[in-house]
């Protein structure tokens, strides 16, 4: 992508944060980021930093949980992850995203005219 | 489908959990930042480790992780912001900060909140008294369908007085309410004696129709109201008790109700208490204060004249506009008496009002000049503020510079100043609460003061909502000016030389100046319309008034004549040649009525022998005398005084006031001529006696007329009047000695100035120039202040360049001399706006004045010339500390 990367819509980190614990289980910060910044192929402008403000909310909202353990390379850290509060919200917003993005594909892919191509 | 959002959707549980967690975290704000903390640097520890796997040495592997982490500040701070309460976290801090910055300047805030406590509690006080009298609705059910029916030209008491067969008859064929009451309006203090409690008790009884309470909706705290039988003769005497006199005479004794009291020797049955919220003087006859209620028995009033005022309430979906067609269709079918059919069609007109219009709709002018008075101090309290403000922050035009330099927003500066004014304004409005309880709580229990309503006068619910109002209104309006004056400040300018340049000082001058003039202004045009209203009361004391209330005291006479004219004479003659004796006492006198006091009109005495058309007479105003009433009082009497021999049997004898003579011979004197007066013929004129001034101090008395206590005219009741030039007090004691020696049932009640009289009617006038009068004094004291700031501290700053003139050369004279140059220059600014914005006040308040021009050169000219006067005061001290700096002083401090 070069120089530009795709900034972030305001909530689309929660959700991305919610599904990487829902498809890995147990993680901690640093891991979530990683995992984010290699699933997106590095597309996405993301300050790592970032991703604290968006465990927070969500820890808040009862959708994930913490526990401090000890990471592989044994240093001290907090893991997350997600109840079940948390799936029922995942799968919501899922079926969200997906409607949102088939209905942009196809306003997207209209014509001058305004006929389907 | 729904409107696209980008965040994940949210439920009320999961917003309320949410919300929970931020409180949570609020107050939880340590250990979370550390738990971050160690989050963070676990994550740039495990990125570092990373890196140095995939090859980077340590140092650079670390500076990459940092790179990517992308600023630990900042995303502590928006983790700080997603979790908590972000701007009560900023609230506090700048609450914080402003507490101190205020306590290390406690001189100016010390000053600022007295001001502002002045202001904000003089606006709560006023508020309260016409939220009181004009805003809150009466103190009875359904306030607003109550009307007060009188005809429209109603003069006084007496004019809206119905008699008892118009009454029943109202009652009878109206169709616009529900149900119409009335009492008798011609009632005075200490009209019955409570016996058998000790001592005879004066106490006031006021009698009703016997539906009052139903009409107004007031039901009992106990007991009962008065039944159908109470209110005809013959149905057993039953008395309602107001609740202070229970509180007062019977220590709040629920066994009295169905007791028997005996007034004026007779039983009567306690049938109720009235509740505390009742209070029948505030709203009908301000200033006095009712004990007990009686049914008034219609037959006995029948035909007494027009004795009953009208209360109607409106039926349900009724309109006023609809009662007044029906009134005045109604009207002209009534009695004044049925014995006489001729007295049908007596009644012209009649028009009903808001029985609310009707209590306080005169006050309404007086009360909203008061409340603008009060507003435009605030004003100048505002301005004033920000002066203050002004000068502090140009002091602080390093702090903020140094503040905005480490980052802090534009906003967040004016945020902060503004939360210093929120504090100030606060502190302020607190203490000032404080004030106005103090002050409310002593008008309630200004039982003198003839205001309606005032005693039910106090701090409420919507006093404390107005005080949240304007002291948010005054915080803003005081530090918004300042706060972004402060914001603009260069911070390059401000950093590198810490001191204000030569224009940037100019220009805050200047701004300092422009407040200080339109201060000067507000407050020239409060001291205008005080000396207005002032002057206005001074021409109403010195109104002559036809007698002398200053020496003369008087007691309400209590004498038991058993119905013979013969007797009451005697026991009359007996009370007056024995006061008459006392030491001490110049003139004692009898009369059934007092000036100011009570309203009471019959008809005009006329020419014998000449007939009238019908209102081509105006009613007169009659006073019931004894010889020496007169001297008494201190009316100067042409012809001669009544003796003790101007019997029922003896020929007629009457004095009239100037205007009736006048009105009866034009141009000749009446004195020796015969009238023809309330039926009776051959009445001579005996004498003619200057205007009393019996309705009130500035109306224009019409026609009265003095009839012989001796005759058969059937005084009510008799008030003794004693001219002294003791004080009243140290005369009481021995009149009643003498009283109680001829009549042992004399209750104790006071005796006292008949001047009293006089300020119980003047009251009103004098409660409002006294508060207009105070708010002038605070305006010309803050506009003094506002000078004496501005001046001081423009002598603080040119301090050098005084010192530069005066090594040249200048004398202390010149230099002086130039600062007072400087205050005159401003403060006649100031007049100069004031007077041209006094000029259309004046118009505004014209109504209100009396016998004064609302172009009165007198005050026009003094008010300026007082405030000249401070303005010299507060620039003279600035001055001389100008004539003393040392010029080697002042150019050494560089």
């Amino acid at each position: 992508m070069g120089d530009t990367k795709l900034d972030l819509l305001q909530g689309t980190l929660d959700l991305m944060v919610l599904q990487t614990l829902a498809a890995l289980g147990e993680m901690h910060g640093y891991g979530i980021a990683r995992r984010i910044e290699q699933v997106s192929g590095d597309e996405v402008l993301l300050n790592q930093g970032t991703i604290y403000a968006a465990l927070v909310r969500l820890q808040q909202r009862g959708w994930i949980e913490s526990e401090w353990g000890a990471s592989e390379n044994n240093r001290r850290a907090k893991f997350y992850t997600i109840t079940k509060r948390g799936r029922r919200q995942l799968a919501e917003d899922t079926a969200y995203w997906q409607r949102l993005s088939g209905v942009m594909g196809r306003v997207l892919a209209m014509g001058n005219a305004g006929e389907p191509q | 489908m729904k409107a696209a959002r980008g965040s994940p959707q949210e439920g009320w549980g999961d917003r309320l959990r949410r919300a929970g967690g931020r409180l949570r975290a609020f107050f939880r704000k340590q250990p979370m930042d550390r738990e971050l903390e160690e989050e963070i640097a676990a994550h740039i520890a495990m990125a570092t480790d990373e890196n140095i796997r995939n090859g980077m040495p340590p140092e650079e592997a670390r500076r990459r992780a940092m790179v990517k982490f992308g600023g630990v500040e900042q995303a502590k701070e928006q983790q700080r912001e997603s979790r908590g309460i972000f701007w009560l976290d900023t609230v506090l801090q700048d609450l914080r900060y402003t507490i101190r910055t205020l306590a290390r300047d406690r001189g100016f805030a010390v000053i600022a909140i007295l001001i502002l406590a002045l202001g904000i509690g003089a606006n709560v006080v006023v508020f309260s008294v016409v939220n009181t009298i004009l805003l809150r609705p009466l103190p009875f059910y359904n306030p607003d369908r109550l009307v007060w029916i009188a005809p429209a030209d109603a003069q006084g008491l007496s004019g809206s007085t119905y008699s008892a067969d118009a009454f029943e008859d109202l009652r009878l064929m109206n169709r616009s309410y529900e149900d119409v009451t009335g009492y008798f309006a011609f009632s005075t203090a200490d009209n019955y004696k409570l016996m058998n409690h000790g001592d005879p008790k004066p106490v006031t009884g006021m009698q009703v129709a016997g539906n009052f309470f139903h009409v107004l909706g007031v039901s009992p705290e106990m007991g009962r109201l008065f039944t159908e039988e109470e209110a005809s003769k013959g149905g057993g005497a039953a008395v309602l008790l107001a609740h202070p006199f229970w509180e007062r005479q019977f220590g709040r004794d629920p066994s009295i109700v169905g007791r028997s009291i005996t007034l004026d020797n007779k039983p009567v049955t306690v049938v109720g208490i009235l509740p505390e919220s009742f209070d029948f003087g505030a709203a009908f006859s301000p200033g006095t204060k009712v004990d007990i209620f009686t049914p008034v028995m219609m037959d006995d009033i029948r035909y007494e004249g027009n004795t009953l005022t009208l209360i109607g309430r409106l039926k349900p979906g009724g309109t006023l506009a609809e009662a007044r067609a029906e009134a005045t269709a109604l009207f002209p079918q009534f009695y004044w008496g049925k014995r006489y059919p001729e007295s049908k069609g007596n009644y012209k007109n009649a028009r009903p009002v808001p029985l609310k219009e009707y209590i306080s709709g005169k006050l309404r002018r007086s009360l909203v000049v008061l409340w603008c008075a009060v507003g435009l101090i605030l004003l100048i309290v505002c301005v004033n503020l920000s002066n203050l403000l002004l000068a502090r922050a140009a002091a602080r035009n390093k702090e903020f510079a140094l503040r905005s330099a480490l980052g802090a927003g534009r906003a967040r500066l004016v945020r902060q100043l503004l939360t210093e004014s929120l504090v100030l304004a606060a502190s302020g409005a607190l203490l000032g609460l404080g004030v106005a309880y103090a002050l409310l709580t002593y008008l309630a229990h200004q039982g003198s003061i003839a205001l309606p309503l005032l005693s039910q006068v106090r701090l409420d619910g919507t006093a404390l909502l107005w005080t949240v109002v304007i002291t948010m209104t005054t915080a803003v309006l005081f530090g918004l000016l300042p706060g972004v004056r402060a914001s603009r400040a260069n911070v390059q300018e401000a950093l590198k030389d810490g001191g204000h340049g030569a224009t940037e000082g100019r220009r805050h001058e200047s701004m300092r100046t422009a407040l200080v003039v339109s201060e000067v202004a507000l407050a020239c045009v409060l001291l205008i319309g005080a000396g207005l209203l002032l002057r206005s009361f001074l021409k109403v004391l010195d109104v002559d008034l036809g007698f002398q209330p200053s020496s003369a005291a008087t007691i309400k006479l209590d004498y038991d004549d058993g119905g013979s004219i013969a007797k009451r004479n005697a026991v009359l003659e007996n009370v007056s040649r024995r006061i008459g004796a006392l030491p001490g006492v110049e003139a004692a006198g009898l009369s059934d009525n007092l000036p100011l006091e009570r309203n009471r009109g019959w008809g005009a005495p006329r020419i014998k022998g000449k007939s009238y058309k019908e209102g081509e007479l105006p009613g007169a105003f009659v006073y019931i005398v004894s010889p020496g009433y007169f001297r008494a009082m201190g009316m100067p009497l042409r012809g001669r005084d009544f003796t003790w021999a101007d019997t029922d049997k003896s020929e007629g004898a009457v004095v009239l006031n100037e205007t009736a003579a006048k009105g009866l011979w034009p141009g000749e004197d009446a004195v020796g001529k015969m009238v023809v007066v309330n039926g009776k013929v051959d009445v001579r004129v005996i004498g003619v006696i200057a205007d009393v001034k019996n309705l009130g101090v500035e109306e224009q008395p019409g026609w009265q007329m003095y009839l012989p206590m001796m005759g058969d005219w059937g005084p009510d009741g008799a008030y003794l009047v004693v001219k002294t030039r003791l004080p009243p007090a140290q005369l009481s004691a021995s009149v009643l000695k003498t009283l109680r020696g001829i009549n042992p049932n004399q209750p104790a009640v006071e005796f006292r100035p008949v001047q009293g009289i006089v300020d119980h009617a003047t009251s009103p006038r004098k409660f409002f120039v006294t508060l207009v009068g105070a708010f002038a004094g605070l305006g010309l004291l803050l506009a003094s202040l506002g000078i004496y700031g501005v001046i001081s501290y423009s002598v603080t700053r040119r301090t050098q360049e005084i010192g530069i003139r005066m090594a040249l050369g200048a004398s202390p004279g010149d230099v002086q001399m130039g600062v007072i140059r400087k205050t005159l220059q401003m403060a006649a600014l100031g007049i100069a706006a004031g007077a041209m914005l006094s000029i259309a006040m004046a118009q505004m308040i014209a109504a209100l004045l009396f016998g004064t021009a609302p172009t009165d050169p007198p005050t026009f000219a003094g008010m300026p010339l007082l405030l000249v006067a401070v303005a010299l005061l507060a620039g003279y001290l600035p001055a001389r500390r100008a004539s003393r700096i040392n010029p080697m002083v002042a150019l050494r401090n560089e």
